[in-house]
């Protein structure tokens, strides 16, 4: 098991002619990733890859029984990429685009809206690393091999921290099931807590790491939900101890605006909601390894 | 991306909102001779710099005569004021803006912003207008009144009534109000702000409601859909080297320390400094050069780090992904030839290629000081920082 994705998702990718798409679409199929064919309009009808290209979305889903899709389309058009992917019905959208308009993203959460539960549109993303199910699938820009198999879930607004905290692990002799890249953006699709709850049901997942940033109301939500929901221990960082307050720190949502959002806050609401927080960024692996210790002997479900 | 009081206010009318007769200026001579064409007796000069708070600081004169208004718009031009907003190094005043001063009834306040727990738009609003609303939530927090916009159909007529009634006005006045909450809202939406403050917005005794002060700023990443406001940027108000960074696609925020810090990743960056201040040392700067950093924009990011003074040693950490560690390693090597680096540099790769980086660096001869770890790369910066006699007095090359 695994959060959102495993090896068997069919999964297409929006933008998928295009310089980013083919890369990264190649680098996917080579991880083992699904990738059942692209969407690029006006481009409908021909092969890329050796897949078949769409000018809908609503075409490739229909075509391919494609269930995931993941977005590179520029900043400009994403929002609406977004929610044709919405709309066409596609289960899971990963959304790696960095730069869509704040008021953009405000319209495609809204738009999502608009549909029944049971049938709506989880979205990760944008401006995030997307999501690697370790060993089984991927659908993002992670370096893939730097993810060992294993029963620790991990989440984190930026790509590269989550390189390094997974790059940790492999070296603390911990696996990863499933990391998700949840975004920089003040206004995102899934957020900490959304992630957390899916960890909490998957029963691969034995503990999560969670690695937040200043700004916004996330870490802090995402908290009160562990003290109240779940059973499973969560390791927390919160990055960005040296930003001083109204400065964007690279991210559109790195930044301490209001009481709660900087990052001594954050570690501080984290630790008094039970969570166990690692006492710099060079101990996110070796915190994660002493936690699970801590909870259980068995560290690493060993590679099938 | 900010904009002056009297930009803001010029978009706000444009929607719609009311505001007293005013115009900008560049010279005493154009400060006067403003006076007269808005009429009047009574006349503000008030500085204008990216900041609020600047009554406080000397910014804003009330004049009774156009002589007045000349010294006040010379003593104002070129001069460096330092709020609380703006950090010691202060903004310095380049334009005026002359307004016509009016008998003021009462001082309301008024807010949008987009709000990051509801995924809204929000308006605030108080009946305490001249005051921050942060002193405000702290010392009558019931007094605030809240509006959440449904973004499928925009902010209603009721809304904005709803807003002007809890404010306490009366029946004509809260038509007038209601119509300046609904043109802020307007030039929110339709110049994708992620701000609009009106405060105070004023009643005046004859029963006007105007907005006296006016602040907003702009969403960076819809400037490319919104011509208007970005030709209202005022470089002279802001951080050059901010300025020649994001020329190079790169994202750079000047802090106090001395030691440069080149990373890529928001993230990866921020805890990176974290490190530094783990490890005993203070960043100098933050910056991410980005995904697919090339040659030429690392060696854009030394010289950038290079330009302060204040920097005594040099840390590089790449994790990379889509990042190649091997092309990174030339661009570091570019960059210490061009610059002439005389700085101790530190550099810790990760990721996709590491091993023919490393050997890149090391096959240079070149005085580099490799670190396999976060913990070893920030450990090593301070203690080069140390051994090299910086932290205080340390000039860049």
């Amino acid at each position: 098991m695994s959060i959102l994705l495993d090896e068997r998702t069919p999964v297409i990718v929006q933008g998928f002619t295009g310089d980013k798409g083919t890369f990264h679409a190649r680098e996917m199929i080579a991880y083992g990733t699904n990738v059942v064919g692209g969407v690029t309009p006006g481009k409908g009808g021909t092969r890329h890859l050796d897949r078949p290209v769409f000018n809908t979305v609503k075409e490739a889903t229909r075509e391919t029984g494609a269930e995931a899709s993941l977005i590179f389309v520029p900043a400009a058009g994403c929002a609406d990429a977004i929610m044709e992917a919405a709309d066409a019905g596609v289960r899971l959208v990963v959304t790696i685009t960095d730069g869509i308009p704040a008021q953009d993203m405000m319209q495609v959460k809204r738009y999502l809206l608009r549909y029944l539960k049971e049938r709506r549109t989880v979205l990760i993303g944008p401006n995030c690393a997307g999501l690697i199910s370790a060993g089984k699938a991927m659908m993002g820009i992670m370096p893939g091999h730097i993810y060992t198999r294993g029963s620790v879930g991990v989440v984190t607004r930026s790509g590269t921290l989550g390189y390094e905290a997974a790059s940790q692990m492999k070296a603390a002799g911990v696996g990863v099931s499933t990391s998700v890249g949840i975004g920089g953006d003040p206004i995102n699709g899934t957020s900490f807590r959304d992630i957390l709850a899916l960890f909490e049901e998957d029963p691969e997942t034995e503990a999560v790491m969670m690695i937040g940033e200043i700004g916004g109301p996330q870490e802090a939500e995402a908290a009160t939900f562990v003290r109240d929901n779940m059973t499973k221990p969560v390791i927390g960082y919160v990055a960005g101890l040296t930003a001083p307050p109204g400065r964007r720190m690279g991210h559109a949502g790195a930044i301490i605006s209001a009481f709660g959002d900087s990052a001594a806050e954050k570690a501080e609401i984290m630790k008094e909601a039970g969570l166990v927080v690692a006492p710099n960024p060079a101990e996110l692996g070796s915190t994660v390894a002493a936690t699970l210790a801590r909870t259980t002997a068995r560290t690493t479900v060993p590679v099938a | 991306m900010d904009i002056h009081e009297y930009q803001a206010k010029e978009l706000l009318a444009a929607c719609g909102v009311a505001i007293p007769k005013g115009g900008v200026a560049y010279s005493p001579e154009q400060a006067a001779y403003l006076a007269s064409e808005i009429g009047g007796s009574r006349w503000a000069v008030k500085a204008q710099i990216h900041s609020g708070a600047r009554g406080k600081a000397g910014g804003i004169k009330l004049c009774s005569s156009e002589h007045e208004i000349a010294d006040a718009a010379k003593d104002l031009l070129g001069r460096t004021l330092v709020t609380n907003q703006t950090g010691p190094e202060g903004r310095t005043c380049h334009r005026v803006y002359v307004e016509a001063a009016v008998p003021i009834r009462r001082e309301l306040y008024i807010g949008f912003v987009l709000d990051r727990k509801h995924e809204r738009i929000v308006v605030v609003a108080a009946p305490q207008g001249g005051m921050e609303i942060e002193e405000i939530a702290r010392t009558a927090p019931q007094s605030i009144v809240r509006e959440v916009i449904e973004p499928a159909v925009g902010m209603q007529a009721f809304q904005a009534r709803e807003v002007a009634f809890a404010l306490g006005l009366g029946s004509a006045e809260v038509r007038r109000a209601a119509r300046t909450v609904m043109g802020a809202y307007r030039a929110f939406r339709d110049f994708d702000a992620v701000l609009v403050e009106i405060n105070p917005l004023v009643v005046t005794e004859a029963g006007e409601v105007l907005a006296l002060d006016a602040k907003m700023s702009f969403d960076d990443n819809a400037l490319f859909r919104r011509p208007e406001v970005r030709e209202l940027r005022d470089y002279a108000q802001e951080d050059p080297r901010e300025a020649q960074a994001a020329e190079h696609g790169l994202n750079y925020v000047a802090l106090d320390g001395e030691i440069g810090c080149i990373i890529n990743g928001a993230g990866l960056a921020m805890a990176t400094m974290d490190m530094i201040k783990h490890a005993g040392g203070r960043p100098a700067n933050f910056l991410d050069v980005g995904g697919g950093a090339s040659p030429d924009r690392i060696a854009a990011a030394f010289r950038l780090v290079l330009s302060d003074a204040k920097v005594g040693a040099i840390l590089v950490n790449i994790f990379a992904g889509i990042n190649r560690c091997d092309w990174v390693a030339q661009g570091i090597l570019q960059a210490m030839q061009e610059t002439r680096l005389s700085l101790p540099l530190v550099v810790r790769l990760s990721g996709t290629n590491v091993e023919e980086g490393r050997r890149i660096l090391a096959d240079s001869g070149l005085p580099i000081i490799g670190a396999e770890t976060l913990r070893e790369a920030a450990e090593r910066v301070v203690t080069a920082l140390r051994e090299a006699g910086g932290g205080a007095g340390a000039v860049a090359a």
